[in-house]
């Protein structure tokens, strides 16, 4: 099951217009599909932040350049006749609590702006965000610097630790902001440090650290806060490659230590698959696509989408079970079925092989016509289970597509694909992996 | 229509029309400005000739380090022996109240300057006109104001020398990373708290480099401030002038320049901040060894001069 949004880039949705919906000018309406897997999200579907038709628009002429922006000129046109830089058009989405959200898209494209008008370290120029269904854009300033000691922190893509400040010190800059006693807020600090593996440091400087290290201050800076959400600005993009991975590990078992909604900025794919329940695709200031890693991979929006996973190994995305079909004549094994009745079903069907099923779905076992007919040869009498094919063992729906590529291209037959109760899922083919692999590479 | 004014006459009405109608608050501000400078000069001249040589000395090696110690060493007592170190003592009290002055309003003036484009705008053409006008000028009006004495001298050195620190701290604060700044409002800072706890320490090193520069342009006033009656080492050179005694007027000179380089050095060091008294103080959240953020965009030291030339 799927739910589907439909933002609309539409003057219809503005309050003072209401009235003209449906939308006269219906050939701007960008359609984006926000497909959240109800499976995954069922425990953890309270939205936390909701962005609505938000804008931001960068100089002078700001006004004029909103309404071109509502009337969906294009930000290079806007440019031409107002000066005016369009950093986020018209952005609508959910961030639900627990998730982790990742923002992607190319330098320019607004991820980092957009990014920072949910701590309004950006002011939007129109829209709302609410965060706890609290519309944060219209927060006086103490509210604000409330909200920012209590609900949310940063981390910085050059780490921004404060060079005058030891390691702890760092760790409790939030706290001590916040006003809270030395003595809880050294705790904390040093609670936090050790999360992130850097206690025996807390007495060093920043500078004595290597980037990694320096990031995973950052890192305990912005927990030692306890915040609800923590908003990450191309946290790991100046870490090099190994570092990064190892980092994206340690966010990842920090996450399921204790669950946080985690905004992510990023411009690399492969990261945002790794971390990310969900990605918002960004293009020119625009939201392109909102989806799971393997939707946006699967039914990318347009071309730009496309192009982010031109790179992007498949195989490492996609799951066994994402790609498995039940294409194959399943048969369900009865007590005292006879091979013959077997043979005439799959005879019928025009299959060489078949999946036996049990009445609960579990897996019992491929045939193939060939043993059976061997079977029949013998006058054996026995039930099919005796003509299995012996070297055809299911795959767990959650092996990653890398680790089956060998089982799928040796085996003759399909592969079956099951899920972590035993039950059959479908099985991959041959031509349906060289699909998969071809459609993205 | 017959057009015509006079500028300088318009100069001397204001001045008259100030003498006249506000010399209460000319006596008030002599009075504080006094205070502070008969304060210091009567702690630094009371110290014996041999004690304050320990005490720069000593002050030398621990910031700078032993070869620097060992000239503060002989060039002060090259000073004393010469017979100038009353007159030394007397400019670096000059020195210390014009600089002490120059920090309380400059500093705070800097400040004001990085966080609002209109304070710069407007302070800029005023410190240009303080830093560009001939000293002179305004020695005249502040002796008319306040009469002959070091009171005077500390004013025009002050209206000389303050702009550097002004300009540093602004220029300081306005070089914190811009990250910097965004991680202290992410995590909640107040603007009075991102000041302290993020663009203060941060901007240090400029700022104590616009002090260093304050100091030395304050020095460049000694022998211009005694000729108001200032005092100190300025008075030897005057004099040598005026007798033409090349012999007095170079030894007086000299001790300039050595009071200079001692300064120079023993300022510098905190500015660099390796782990001097001034970024002690300034550093002490931090517990320990303050560093030089100039990979963080702080100006480097020809940078600054530049700025504050």
């Amino acid at each position: 099951m799927c739910i589907v949004f439909v933002a609309r880039c539409s003057s219809a949705h503005l309050p003072e217009q209401r009235r003209d919906y449906p939308p006269k000018q219906a050939d701007c309406n960008l359609r984006v599909p926000l497909t959240i897997k109800s499976i995954e999200y069922n425990r953890q579907s309270v939205v936390k932040i909701s962005l609505k038709n938000i804008y931001k628009v960068f100089g002078d002429d700001s006004e004029q350049a909103l309404r071109m922006a509502r009337a969906c000129k294009s930000k290079a046109e806007i440019y031409a006749s107002t000066g005016c830089t369009i950093g986020v058009d018209n952005a609508s989405f959910d961030i639900m609590a627990g998730e982790t959200f990742v923002i992607m898209g190319l330098s320019g494209s607004g991820k980092s702006t957009l990014l920072r008008l949910l701590n309004r370290l950006i002011e939007s120029t129109a829209g709302a965000v609410e965060i706890d269904g609290r519309d944060i854009t219209k927060m006086s300033k103490r509210e604000l610097i409330e909200l920012r000691r209590r609900d949310m922190s940063m981390v910085f893509q050059s780490f921004a630790l404060l060079p005058n400040r030891d390691v702890l010190g760092n760790a409790a800059f939030g706290l001590e902001i916040a006003g809270v006693g030395e003595a809880q807020r050294t705790a904390k600090a040093l609670a936090a440090l050790d999360a992130v593996g850097l206690k025996p440091y807390a007495k060093s400087r920043p500078d004595e650290l290597s980037g990694g290290m320096k990031q995973r201050v950052g890192l305990a800076r912005a927990l030692a806060g306890e915040p609800t959400i923590l908003l990450m600005d191309e946290a790991f993009s100046a870490l090099d490659p190994l570092i990064r991975t190892e980092m994206q590990d340690e966010l990842m078992r920090l996450q399921a230590e204790k669950s946080r909604t985690i905004i992510f900025v990023s411009h690399d794919l492969d990261e945002a698959m790794r971390i990310g329940d969900r990605i918002c695709i960004m293009q020119h200031g625009k939201v392109v696509q909102v989806g799971t890693p393997d939707e946006i991979v699967s039914k990318p929006a347009n071309d730009y989408v496309r192009s982010f996973f031109r790179n992007v190994d498949v195989s490492q995305v996609f799951k066994a079970g994402d790609i498995a079909r039940k294409t194959q004549l399943t048969i369900i094994d009865r007590q005292g079925a006879s091979v013959a009745a077997t043979l005439e079903q799959m005879e019928q069907s025009g299959r060489d092989v078949a999946i036996v099923v049990g009445r609960d779905k579990k897996f019992h076992g491929m045939i193939s016509q060939d043993a059976l007919i061997e079977k029949v040869k013998t006058k054996a009498v026995e039930p099919s289970r005796n003509a299995f094919l012996q070297d055809v063992a299911p795959i767990p729906a959650g092996e990653p597509l890398s680790n089956v590529l060998s089982r799928v291209a040796e085996s003759r037959w399909p592969v079956p694909v099951v899920d972590e109760h035993g039950r059959y899922v479908g099985s991959i083919s041959k031509s349906a992996l060289l699909e998969t692999l071809d459609r993205t590479g | 229509m017959d057009f015509s004014f006079s500028v300088g006459h318009g100069a001397d009405v204001t001045v008259n029309y100030i003498l006249d109608n506000f010399t209460p608050a000319l006596d008030a501000i002599a009075t504080a400005i006094g205070f502070v400078t008969d304060n210091i000069q009567g702690t630094l001249t009371g110290i014996p000739p041999t004690a304050g040589i320990a005490i720069l000395t000593m002050l030398s090696l621990w910031r700078v380090g032993w070869k620097f110690a060992g000239f503060t060493l002989l060039a002060l007592a090259l000073v004393d022996h010469m017979g100038l170190w009353q007159g030394t003592m007397e400019t670096l009290s000059l020195v210390l109240s014009a600089t002490i002055i120059a920090m309380v309003f400059g500093i705070p003036a800097g400040i004001a300057m990085a966080r609002s484009d209109k304070v710069a705008s407007l302070f800029r053409p005023v410190l240009d006109l303080m830093q560009t006008m001939p000293a002179f000028v305004y020695l005249i009006p502040a002796a008319m104001f306040f009469g002959l004495g070091a009171v005077p001298g500390t004013i025009a050195t002050v209206i000389f020398s303050m702009p550097p620190v002004v300009r540093l701290t602004n220029l300081g604060i306005r070089q914190v990373h811009p990250e910097f700044v965004e991680a202290g409002l992410a995590f909640g800072c107040t603007p009075s708290q991102l000041l302290f706890k993020v663009q203060l320490p941060n901007a240090m090193p400029s700022i104590m480099a616009g002090v260093n520069q304050t100091i030395m342009l304050s020095l460049s006033m000694v022998v211009i401030a005694s000729m108001i009656g200032a005092g100190g080492l300025g008075n030897s050179v005057l004099t040598g002038i005026q007798r033409l005694d090349v012999g007095a007027g170079f030894e007086g000179g000299l001790a300039v320049v050595i009071l200079a380089v001692v300064l120079d050095r023993i300022t510098q060091s905190c500015g660099k901040g390796s782990s001097g008294f001034l970024s002690f103080l300034a550093f002490r959240n931090g517990k320990g060894r303050p560093q030089s953020t100039s990979s963080d965009g702080a100006p480097t030291d020809d940078e600054q001069r530049s700025v504050a030339a």
